[in-house]
């Protein structure tokens, strides 16, 4: 660990929110991306179901 | 040019009937203005230093407050279809609306804002640059406002929606009429801002009614 | 091949699904070793003290956040000219990211202001042009969101975004004009031979890719769902019907 000296709350403040920030868009693409393929593979397997 | 004549009459003469809301832009100009000093106080040193900016302000949301209905009551009953197909290309259909809307929200702005200068202390100088740029800088409120409620004609209840997008465009035209009418009340030469406000609105007449001729088109698909 | 081959969706979707772990593997290599790097093996400023360290993550998310608007109004000039469906989505996905990234970059920018302005926030012009930015943003999300037809929408947020880049340009120069601000000039360019210390401009440029290969990342992630969200929406109408 660094010595961040007297600036240590605003250097870690920073990391922490771009972290946190980025983090957050992740886990929403990704919980939407689950969410719309899983939908996606429930109306294909409706559909293949109505045509056979 | 008497179709572009007879759609501008029509428009005027439908805001101006009782329930057209022609003077409700005005009254919301005048009553905007007026809170401020009873939420800031009655200093009128502090008051005629913020004049410019205020007046301002008060202008853009006065411009915005009517602009939703610009278009939408047109494609509720028909009316804007009628118009697609008319002689009168779209672009020029948008152009004579967005006017319609300048006389009927921004013309009475212009005239009234010497008195409502007078109230919050405005010197004596900056009075004709607040008129001028005014004059010169709230027809491009009605033009890109013309795009925005094109946009969103197709949605309900999209006056906020129109709000955060427009709003943002008109920030070139606030920052230099802002400018123009606070840097005459500091008696320096306004004459730079006031010719980008100027520039920014000349700009806007041209982009405006074919992007919102765009966005009609789109709609109406 | 050419670039246009992309634009087919099932050859988007096919390529990119093999393209995908790729970039974010590599992006989830890079960042983190970028930020560490300029976490822990960088020295002070002597002037800035240890908030120089700010700089990777501040410059990168600053830059990511301008550059995708401007990718947001080529995708949309691309839908515009070619009706590739891919573009229009493309830019759809995009614009969370940006958006993402704007409020990364201002609020590191604030926590940078605190101690070496003596204020967290400052009506400076790069810091008003970002909180404009952020609003354009929201504006052009909150339009994708508020249009049922997915191809209207595709049109009249092509629309908003080429407008809008107009006169977010003009803001940029507004805002110059409107006031002399605390804020330094570039510290990287191309043409000054005064630069950066290579000590803080390598991490810096390590920083810089890791932010674009996130930003790829999750802008083929976002693409996909956007794709497949259409397809489900087809779907549904098409079994309606």
């Amino acid at each position: 660990m660094p010595d961040l000296g007297p600036y240590a709350t605003a250097v870690l403040g920073a990391y922490g929110v771009t972290i946190a920030a980025i983090a957050g868009l992740v886990a929403w693409l990704v919980l939407r991306a689950r969410r719309v393929r899983r939908e996606l593979a429930g109306l294909e397997r409706g559909r293949r179901r109505s045509d056979g | 040019m008497r179709p572009a004549l007879a759609l501008l009459l029509r428009d005027l003469r439908l805001a101006l009937r009782a329930g057209g809301g022609a003077g409700l832009g005005l009254a919301f100009f005048l009553t905007c203005v007026l809170l401020m000093p009873l939420g800031i106080g009655p200093d009128l040193a502090m008051l005629s230093r913020i004049a410019p900016g205020l007046l301002w302000v008060a202008a853009l949301l006065a411009a915005l407050l009517s602009l939703d209905r610009l278009f939408q009551a047109d494609l509720e009953d028909g009316t804007l279809e009628v118009l697609a197909v008319s002689a009168l290309p779209l672009e020029a259909v948008a152009a004579v609306k967005a006017l319609a809307h300048w006389l009927t929200t921004g013309l009475p702005l212009v005239l009234a804002a010497p008195v409502l200068g007078l109230t919050l202390g405005l010197p004596a100088q900056a009075q004709p640059w607040l008129v001028a740029s005014l004059a010169a800088g709230t027809p491009a409120l009605s033009f890109i406002g013309a795009v925005g409620a094109g946009l969103t004609v197709g949605v309900r209840r999209g006056g906020l929606l129109l709000s955060v997008m427009v709003l943002p465009l008109y920030l070139p035209s606030l920052i230099f009429g802002a400018r123009t009418v606070a840097l005459a009340a500091q008696e320096l030469d306004p004459a730079r801002a006031f010719l980008l406000l100027g520039a920014i609105t000349v700009l806007s007449l041209g982009i405006g009614p074919f992007a919102a001729a765009a966005a009609l088109r789109i709609n109406l698909r | 091949m050419s670039l246009w081959e992309f634009a087919n969706p099932a050859r988007f979707m096919r390529i990119s699904g093999a393209a995908l772990p790729w970039v974010a593997g590599l992006a989830a290599v890079i960042l983190p070793a970028g930020l560490a790097w300029g976490f822990f093996l960088t020295p002070d400023d002597y002037r800035q003290g240890s908030t120089v360290k700010i700089i990777f993550v501040h410059v990168p998310a600053a830059m990511m956040a301008i550059n995708i608007y401007g990718m947001i109004v080529v995708a949309s000039l691309i839908w515009l000219i070619r009706r590739h469906h891919v573009s229009a989505l493309a830019a759809r996905a995009a614009a969370p990211i940006g958006a993402t990234m704007t409020v990364i970059a201002l609020l590191t920018g604030a926590l940078w202001g605190q101690p070496m302005w003596g204020t967290a926030w400052a009506w400076d012009p790069r810091l008003t042009s970002f909180f404009i930015l952020f609003l354009f943003y929201v504006g052009y999300i909150a339009l994708w969101a508020a249009i049922e037809d997915p191809d209207k929408a595709a049109d009249l947020t092509s629309v908003l975004a080429m407008v809008g880049s107009v006169f977010a340009v003009l803001s940029r120069y507004a805002v110059n004009f409107w006031s002399q601000g605390l804020h330094q000039g570039a510290t990287l360019s191309i043409d000054r031979d005064q630069n950066i210390d290579p000590v803080f401009w390598l991490p810096l440029l390590a920083c810089i890719a890791g932010f674009f290969l996130l930003f790829l990342a999750l802008l083929l992630v976002g693409t996909r769902t956007e794709i497949r969200a259409r397809r489900a929406r087809a779907l549904q109408l098409a079994m309606a019907g």
